[in-house]
């Protein structure tokens, strides 16, 4: 009877990993299968045209902008406000303050970093629905991220390392750019790298921020859409199925690219460190 | 360090001691500065969506139980009431909860206790890469083969309904909830195995009784993140809904949840219209704090 | 040597955002010195702006103006042009005569709106009542219409669309009358697809989105054509306007404008679907 139970049961895990497996394999060999057969030098680099048949190069362009435009911004503020965390401060009040903030922000749904992107940079700050207005809402969006990814390899860093530093007569700002920095630098990156995933992923906060001028943005001030939007919109408005899958084909390629960098210099780096 | 400074004025070097001293001052403001950002962008979105919010109920002279109760949402004249869509996204939340979390879970115990280790080394990042993937590209599978399957060989009226919701969401919550699961499962110390197979339980009965009990606050944490996940998916959604404004009374209606009523028409409101989907933000946030505060509830917890 | 290594790898990330940044700069730069590129903003109506965005892009080539269209429903484009938010406004409805006080308005192309089936539907004429008794679910199955016995699912526009109020005010109910169940789809394409996909379902969608994919349904008896639409025989028809603040038009909005109205501009109006206006 036990054995029996106990064969059900493995029988359901086993069913159970390959039904998670089947659906994820569906999903992406559906994109794959569907979109494959647009993707062209033409697609990728020509520039979109209303008439149909154009190419993506615009929302490519504006995927880009949001991402520079962001991570310039969040990648200082991050790291630093981790350094803070991690080096600086005394657990207290303070810190769990600014902890509980940071993991706040993680669980807020993008639709409403959307309305907030809506109503305090296009609307208060007077930047228009524009992809500086989108980059903004993606830096808090990303601030987290940054921060944790940042705190967790500063964790990895020997407290030796700086010991022996401090050690030898340096300043504390001293031994963080030359001693811990450097070594927590692969954790750093990879968080980075993550975090452009998270922006080029990203669609409702930036459908609420940057609109969706389906055209080469004349500069960051400009309203466009950025290839996940893009893919939304062509399913929505046109329902053109192929056309959203070839755009989602170029970003599931992206988002590969982006995790195999991050293993690869997480573990490479790792490597030079020891 | 090429040079060895030789011999330097007493002076000189106070004074770049006070350099030094003053920098490190400085660079401690500068980082605290960088660290209560995240606060500020904190209080910004709470205090802009609830402001926003709450005007039509402060000023305006709405009531917000009618906000809440109210069946009719028809913003051209005047009238707002969003229980259809709360009662939307509890039913596609929990739905996908339903069919995600034992899948997910299981999966999860899959690859950390029974998977060969060649296998389980493939599958494992290949799931995590899944949940990096756009979630509008599940959307567009969605209402490309889900939508069309149950209208054609399911024989229900129309596709985009509460079930291809539930079934979407619950395909979207599965990377999250696995990887977050097999995490806790892996870090349940050997011992625990150990002691349970020494005492003559077999390999399964382990599993179940010994090894996913010790992990079950990790597990508790990657429901809840996979119930984030569900409740605030936005775009995904609206292509499979059918964004009807009726409360869900089967599996067939086409539903809207809260996101989609913002999404939908968050790009023509204006004036109250627009204030009263600050509203709707403001009850899905709430949604939002409320699991977050079961997480953190959950997670401490866990560290004892 | 290990840290150098590291040091070297700050430094390589370092420049590679200082690099990105510099390009990025630069790439502002040359667009803002490459001649004075003027940007006219349009936006509204969804229905407007495929003909709009051809009409763009035809005359960008010629001209030295970027042409910026949002398609975000009528309503909204109006108070875009209100507010000064976009130069000029697309609507796909009349204006109201509030709007009127403070907007100047062109019509550019008329349209006819059609009723649409499944292709496999046999209801292939409507009287103006049964139209209005299906959206507003007096009439719930498609056999008390003449069709097979199938329920009816309706599919409307969103609120605050140009096209679904000039529908509703020409069919004669209200927003609050529309059958709950109705599934809402933003944009004449998602409706569009979903009717082409459903072979329950009823829809509207403008005189340019008509293909082979949807049946257009006569209206008492009248074909939806231009023809027909411009003797006013068939009712189901409304203007496109461009809108805009007297003040805030520039030069190059209303050499956009002339050139719509011109017979290149209504030329490619007429092979879009619209109604030309002469």
């Amino acid at each position: 009877m036990r054995k029996l139970k106990d064969k059900i049961l493995l029988g359901l895990l086993w069913f159970a990993a390959f039904l998670t497996v089947a659906v994820l394999v569906m999903i992406v060999g559906y994109i794959f299968y569907k979109g494959i057969g647009l993707i062209s030098f033409d697609f990728i680099f020509g520039d979109y045209s209303p008439s149909g048949g154009g190419g993506i190069l615009p929302m490519i362009v504006t995927t880009i902008y949001t991402i520079v435009i962001s991570l310039l911004i969040a990648t200082p503020i991050g790291i630093l406000a981790a350094v803070y965390l991690q080096e600086y401060a005394k657990q207290g009040r303070l810190v769990n303050t600014i902890r509980f903030a940071t993991e706040s922000l993680t669980g807020i749904p993008s639709i409403i970093y959307g309305l907030f992107g809506a109503v305090f940079f296009v609307t208060t700050l007077k930047l228009g629905m524009s992809i500086i207005a989108a980059s903004l809402t993606l830096t808090i969006i990303v601030l987290p991220v940054i921060i944790r990814t940042t705190e967790e390899s500063l964790k990895t860093v020997p407290r030796t390392y700086r010991e022996g530093s401090l050690a030898l007569g340096t300043t504390k700002l001293q031994t963080l750019y030359k001693v811990i920095l450097p070594s927590a630098m692969p954790g750093i990156l990879s968080g980075l790298i993550l975090s452009m995933g998270r922006i080029i992923g990203e669609s409702a906060a930036i459908f609420l921020t940057a609109g969706t001028v389906a055209a080469m943005p004349a500069s960051i001030f400009s309203s466009a859409r950025t290839l996940t939007v893009h893919s939304f919109l062509v399913t929505q408005e046109a329902g053109d199925i192929e056309l959203a899958a070839a755009v989602g084909v170029v970003l599931i390629v992206l988002i590969l690219i982006l995790n195999l960098t991050a293993t690869f210099i997480s573990k490479k780096l790792n490597k030079a460190n020891y | 360090m090429s040079s060895i400074p030789v011999k330097k004025d007493a002076g000189e070097i106070g004074k770049a001691n006070k350099r030094k001293y003053i920098l490190e001052k400085v660079s401690g403001r500068v980082f605290l500065f960088c660290a209560l950002l995240s606060v500020v962008s904190l209080l910004l979105i709470i205090g802009f969506v609830f402001y926003k919010g709450s005007h039509p109920f402060i000023a305006e002279g709405y009531s917000f139980i009618d906000f809440l109760l109210g069946s009719d949402w028809v913003p051209s004249e005047d009238k707002f009431g969003i229980l259809p869509m709360i009662v939307a996204s509890i039913y596609a939340t929990i739905g996908a909860l339903i069919i995600g979390v034992p899948i997910g879970l299981f999966t999860a115990i899959f690859l950390a206790e029974i998977a060969p280790r060649s296998v389980a080394k493939i599958i494992s990042p290949a799931v995590q890469l899944l949940a990096g993937i756009p979630s509008v590209l599940y959307g567009v599978f969605g209402l490309a083969i889900i939508v069309p399957f149950l209208q054609n060989n399911l024989g229900l009226i129309k596709g985009q309904s509460l079930i291809a919701v539930i079934i979407v969401l619950a395909i979207m919550m599965l990377p999250t909830v696995v990887t977050v699961a097999e995490t806790a499962i892996r870090a349940v110390p050997k011992a625990y195995r150990e002691g349970s197979l020494a005492l003559g339980v077999s390999p399964i009965g382990t599993i179940f009784k010994v090894v996913v009990p010790a992990a079950k606050s990790g597990i508790m944490t990657a429901i809840v993140l996979g119930m984030g996940r569900a409740i605030g998916e936005t775009m995904a959604v609206i292509l499979v809904a059918g964004n009807s404004l009726v409360i869900p009374t089967s599996l067939t209606d086409s539903i809207r949840p809260l996101t989609t009523n913002i999404a939908l028409e968050m790009g023509y409101a204006f004036g109250t219209h627009q204030e009263m989907l600050f509203a709707t933000g403001i009850v899905l946030f709430s949604f939002i704090l409320i699991l977050n505060f079961v997480l953190a509830r959950i997670s401490s917890k866990g560290g004892n | 040597m290990r840290r150098k290594l590291k040091i070297g790898s700050l430094v390589l990330c370092l420049s590679m955002i200082l690099a990105a940044c510099g390009n990025d700069s630069a790439g502002d730069e040359t667009e803002a010195s490459g001649g004075n590129v003027h940007t006219l903003a349009i936006s509204g109506s969804t229905s407007v702006g495929p003909l709009a965005e051809k009409l763009a892009e035809k005359y960008e080539g010629n001209n030295n103006t970027k042409i910026e269209i949002n398609q975000i429903g009528s309503s909204a484009g109006i108070t875009n042009a209100i507010n000064g938010v976009s130069e000029i406004g697309m609507s796909s409805r009349e204006l109201k005569d509030e709007e009127k006080e403070s907007l100047q308005e062109t019509v550019i192309a008329y349209d006819g709106i059609v009723v649409v089936t499944h292709p496999s539907n046999k209801v292939k004429n409507l009287t103006m009542d049964q139209v209005k008794d299906i959206f507003t679910g007096k009439i719930t199955n498609w056999k008390d219409l003449g069709g097979d016995d199938l329920e009816i699912v309706v599919v409307s526009r969103e609120d605050g669309s140009g096209s679904r109020d000039a529908f509703q005010e020409i069919v004669g109910y209200s927003s609050g009358e529309l059958i709950k169940s109705a599934i809402v789809a933003s944009g004449n394409g998602n409706i569009k697809t979903t009717v082409a996909t459903n072979k329950h379902a009823v829809g509207f969608i403008s005189f340019e989105y008509i293909d082979e994919s949807v049946s257009p349904v006569n209206i008492n008896g009248v074909e939806a054509t231009a023809e027909n639409v411009l003797s006013q025989k068939y009712v189901l028809s409304r203007p496109f306007l461009f809108v805009h603040v007297e003040d805030n038009l520039t030069n190059e909005g209303q050499k956009f404008i002339d050139y719509i109205l011109s017979p290149e501009g209504q030329a490619i109006a007429a092979e879009s679907g619209a109604i030309p206006v002469q």
